[in-house]
């Protein structure tokens, strides 16, 4: 340095300072592209990013309405919300996930399927710092254990939320029915407002008929939130309105005595009252825990419900079609009686079979033998009744054109949906020459009549049709639908039109009287020797306190051939007949009408009859007075 | 040697080795601007750090210690820095290698030295201040502009601590450090030609240089071009920082009512990206008032590069202006959008004490450079 001259000097700095003049301009070109870029965004798009920036930290959040409450007449709780505490992860904030979710297994139990459908619903689609549930119901000892380690998880949180119980379990769950947590097939269907922060619809029953009204309204809060989706600030609330209670015609007494009427046996029973078309009670068996669907349910369980020869998850009472078999003479007997093919004196010889004129195929009563030395001799309506003589309503089929056995059936209930407000119930099949030319593509033949005569055939109805139906007998000709809804504390959101009961035309009001006389001695009509009790009297009607009517009736399984006897024994137990019986009681007053079925029961009257009775007894007996008590034999 | 004769004949002419009084403002216009700066600089950490006063006081310590050393060190004589300037570069050497061997693990680089228990330190800190100055006093002795020979020479030195901070991985901080001692070799009069070959040479090596990015790396430089591809991961910092700053407008939404940084939406909010709560809380309008700032600071040290006549203190005053450039238009770029995330705070605003230290003490040699300006 010491050496340099002074003109290298200036020159070096003359240098220098150029340098240092390009990299101010430099400088200044490089600010200048950040101020134009500040400007773009601060200024030219200033509105796109203040819209920005207030959809980050507003946001509206649905309040789900308190699902409304079920109740039994007497006002028993039915179905009813209650707290449940879930474990959820906040995948932004947890971390290593996989480290996490093995240090949460070691404190408390984590099982393949919670962690299998935790995978599942992390996959979906969600907001930022969505919590994603883990596990559903955690216990008391597991909350406890949880806050104790809080510190140590990040990002997992335990979740509130107010689910559905059924406190009776599986007692109502083919009455009141069940929800269930929304899917995504739901998801399309929903009113995306209503059902914005819902978690649970009605799937099965009154849950899900009533839907609308028990859901209530959705509210809103308008809430600031931070990037994680903490809430900073409530800004605006509506809140919701809550779901409509329900009060239900079912009482849980009568339903609790079905229940354990029909015991660990495979069936259903429907109870109505004639009067009014209330369900007093609704069972079908095996029945599950609707509370399974609420906390969850494991994908093995599941399909143990669905599947297997019980079918616990099938409603019998609304979905079980049989063929009602001997219950539906009461309806031949009236249609010949209306129609003036009959008269309540007339008798025929029954020999044990019919045959129609220039046929060889014989249709047997259920008292035929072999050698053709059954039947029940002189029968006339009433002891047909009483006797369930095939033969009698053989022939009665066989006066009547097949039209005038199905309107009269139609009127009567079958082959339709009458009841008002009971969500899928099955229409049953009321079969005629328009049906079997459209389904089975054949023509109609005088036999499909005569099987048409004893109920058999192509004939099908519900446990909650025939009851409907031995109601409208109860009720002599006025037909009021069946219906679960007693009443609301608010208004109803469905249109539930209740209509002015209907009288069913064609019998006198004498036929009606002497139809239920005849049903009356098939319970009580006894003592007095062989072949001439009525068919339920041996098994009910011995010791019964109060009148009531009443009818058995055999639903065939398996076909059995012609000239061939019916061995039960050596059936296997599902090939067996199912066993019906339809009643009401008190005669003269009708308190309930019942319809029992008995799968796989055997024939006759044996083991549904005293299913039915046991019902009627659970109804009646508290309600017979005192002095009505004495005026009954 | 010249320096001892323009010392004797001193300002007062007293034929004395002149002794220089301990000045506590040797430049009143740098030390003002610094001090503003900082001033404003507290003042939106405070909003950013959701008005904790526990932390401001903590980094206004800092910047206070920072600030004393620099006042220290602006009364030092320049002649001190040449001499130690090697010294400092081999020792920051040594512990650039010693991180790559020992260094603790934070954020995914090897970027901190333990020393004792509970002091942490980052020595490419250290190489920030030495590679110019290194550089600067390398070239201070050569003929000017400077000869293939030494500026392979200065390249060498300059390449040496940038490719170890680097590969820890620490991109930002290293292409600071290339800048640092790219400025100063520019400033010695590099020939144009040569920059025109470099530049074409950079552009070739461009995909190799991709290839040996980390995969977060070229995650960051993809992102920037597409924020919304990735919007919760890599893209997240980007569209939440512009957003903060655009929703901002002319004005602001006022000091301590930025949603963006209140409700944690903007990440980083005290450190990297605290550009975003000046441009949403104060608006262009504040923007413009730091960037006013640093440009007028950076004039500064320009200027004083013009008015002194050593070659290293020129040199190191013009580095000085340059590294705080880069640094503003790197982390301004970045944080609305127009660069790659590449972890570099605004000088002296961000939240943390070491890149405030370190530019302190370079203000604190400039300081020193100019008001030894004539001795």
């Amino acid at each position: 340095m010491s050496e340099t001259s002074l003109n290298d000097k200036s020159e070096e700095q003359a240098l220098f300072s150029r340098r240092v003049l390009l990299l101010a301009i430099l400088v200044l070109l490089l600010f200048g592209v950040l101020v134009g870029r500040i400007v773009q965004l601060q200024i030219v798009d200033h509105d796109k990013y203040r819209t920005r920036s207030e959809q980050n930290r507003i946001q509206v959040q649905p309040l789900v309405p308190r699902r409304g409450l079920i109740y039994d007449r007497n006002g028993v709780l039915l179905a009813d919300n209650r707290p449940i505490h879930n474990l959820a992860v906040v995948r932004e904030l947890a971390g290593d996930l996989e480290l996490t979710l093995a240090e949460l297994g070691q404190k408390i139990e984590l099982s393949e399927d919670d962690l299998e459908s935790f995978a599942k619903r992390l996959d979906r689609r969600r907001r930022p710092y969505e919590a994603v549930m883990l596990k559903s119901h955690l216990t008391e000892e597991e909350r406890a254990i949880l806050a104790v380690h809080r510190h140590h998880f990040a990002g997992v949180e335990i979740i509130s939320e107010s689910v559905r119980h059924y406190p009776f379990a599986e007692m109502f769950a083919h009455s009141v029915g069940s929800v269930r947590r929304v899917n995504e097939d739901d998801i399309k269907s929903l009113d995306p407002v209503q059902y914005s922060g819902t978690e649970f619809i009605g799937k099965l029953g009154v849950e899900k008929f009533y839907e609308r009204s028990l859901h209530g309204q959705v509210g809103y809060q308008q809430v600031e939130v931070d990037a994680y989706g903490r809430i900073r600030n409530e800004l605006d609330v509506d809140h919701p309105m809550a779901g409509v209670g329900l009060r239900l015609q079912i009482d849980s007494d009568l339903q609790i005595a079905a229940d354990a009427a029909l015991g660990d046996r495979r069936g259903a029973i429907v109870a109505i009252e004639p009067r009014t078309g209330g369900i007093l009670a609704m069972v079908s068996k095996p029945a599950y825990d609707p509370n399974g669907f609420v906390t969850g349910i494991s994908t093995a369980d599941y399909q143990a419900l669905l599947g297997g020869r019980t079918r616990p998850m099938f409603n019998r009472a609304i979905n079980g079609q049989y063929a009602p078999g001997s219950t539906f003479k009461m309806a031949v007997g009236l249609t010949a009686l209306s129609s003036g093919v009959v008269t309540w004196p007339e008798t025929i010889y029954d020999r044990g079979f019919f045959r129609l004129p220039g046929q060889r195929r014989m249709y047997r009563d259920w008292s035929w033998k072999q050698g053709n030395s059954g039947g029940q001799g002189v029968v006339n309506l009433n002891r047909a009744i009483y006797r369930s003589s095939n033969v009698f309503f053989y022939t009665m089929a066989s006066r009547l054109k097949i039209d005038q056995l199905t309107d009269f059936g139609a009127q009567l209930g079958f082959g339709a949906r009458t009841a008002l407000d009971v969500a899928d119930a099955s229409a049953g099949l009321l079969p005629g020459p328009e049906w079997k030319r459209r389904v089975k593509k054949e023509i109609w033949y005088p036999g499909d009549t005569i099987n048409l005569g004893i109920g058999q055939g192509d004939l099908l109805s519900t446990p909650l049709q025939l009851a409907t139906y031995v109601s409208i007998i109860a009720n002599r000709g006025r037909f009021v639908p069946p219906r679960m809804f007693l009443d609301s504390e608010a208004e109803l959101a469905e249109d539930l039109a209740i209509p002015e009961p209907v009288t069913v035309s064609g019998p006198t009001p004498e036929d009606w009287e002497k139809m239920v006389d005849a049903m009356e001695d098939v319970v009580h009509r006894g003592n007095l020797g062989y072949g001439q009790a009525g068919t339920a009297w041996p098994y009910i009607g011995q010791d019964i306190a109060y009148r009531m009517a009443g009818k058995s009736g055999t639903a065939q399984v398996v076909g059995i051939k012609q000239g061939q006897e019916y061995k039960e024994a050596e059936l296997d137990e599902y090939n067996r007949k199912h066993a019906w019986f339809v009643a009401f009681a008190p005669a003269d007053d009708p308190m309930i009408a019942i319809a029992v079925i008995v799968e796989n029961g055997g024939g006759g009257s044996g083991v549904a009859s005293p299913v039915a009775r046991e019902v009627a007894d659970a109804w009646v007996l508290p309600r017979l007075t005192v002095a009505n008590a004495g005026r009954v034999e | 040697m010249n320096i001892d004769f323009v010392r004797t004949l001193g300002r007062y002419g007293s034929g004395q080795p002149v002794r220089m009084r301990f000045q506590v403002l040797p430049d009143p216009v740098l030390v003002f601007l610094l001090i503003l700066l900082m001033g404003c600089g507290l003042a939106i950490l405070y909003s950013a750090l959701h008005s904790s006063l526990d932390r401001l006081e903590g980094q206004a310590i800092k910047l206070a210690g920072g600030f004393a050393v620099m006042l220290v060190l602006a009364n030092i004589h320049p002649r001190e820095y040449l001499r130690f300037t090697p010294f400092v570069y081999v020792g920051g050497v040594f512990l650039l290698v010693l991180v790559e061997v020992f260094g603790d693990v934070a954020k995914g680089g090897q970027r901190w030295l333990q020393l004792g228990s509970s002091i942490r330190f980052q020595p490419s800190e250290i190489l920030k201040l030495a590679v110019p100055l290194t550089v600067a006093w390398y070239l201070h002795d050569r003929t000017l502009p400077p000869r293939w020979r030494d500026v392979l020479i200065a390249l060498g030195i300059i390449a040496l601590p940038a490719g170890l901070i680097i590969i820890q991985p620490d991109l930002g901080t290293g292409l600071l450090v290339l800048a640092a001692g790219g400025g100063v070799v520019f400033l010695a009069g590099l020939p144009w030609r040569w920059l025109i070959t470099a530049g074409t040479l950079v552009a070739a090596a461009a995909p190799i240089l991709w290839t040996s990015l980390r995969g977060y790396q070229q995650q960051r430089i993809l992102t920037l071009f597409d924020p919304e591809s990735d919007p919760l991961g890599a893209g997240w910092n980007i569209i939440q920082s512009t957003t903060a700053i655009g929703s901002g407008g002319l004005r602001g939404k006022g000091l301590f009512e930025g949603t963006q940084s209140r409700l944690d939406f903007l990440p980083e909010a005290q450190t990297d990206f605290i550009l975003a709560v000046i441009g949403e809380e104060l608006g262009f309008v504040g923007i413009a008032t730091f960037l006013v700032i640093y440009l007028l600071i950076v004039a500064r040290c320009l200027h004083i590069a013009v008015q002194t006549k050593r070659t290293f203190d020129r040199l190191v005053a013009g580095s000085a202006g340059i590294t705080l450039s880069v640094y503003v238009f790197v982390n301004v770029g970045m944080v609305c959008g127009l660069l790659p995330v590449v972890g570099v705070p605004l000088p002296l605003v961000s939240y943390g004490g070491t890149s405030a230290l370190t530019l302190l003490a370079t203000f604190g040699i400039v300081l020193s450079i100019y008001k030894h300006r004539n001795y």
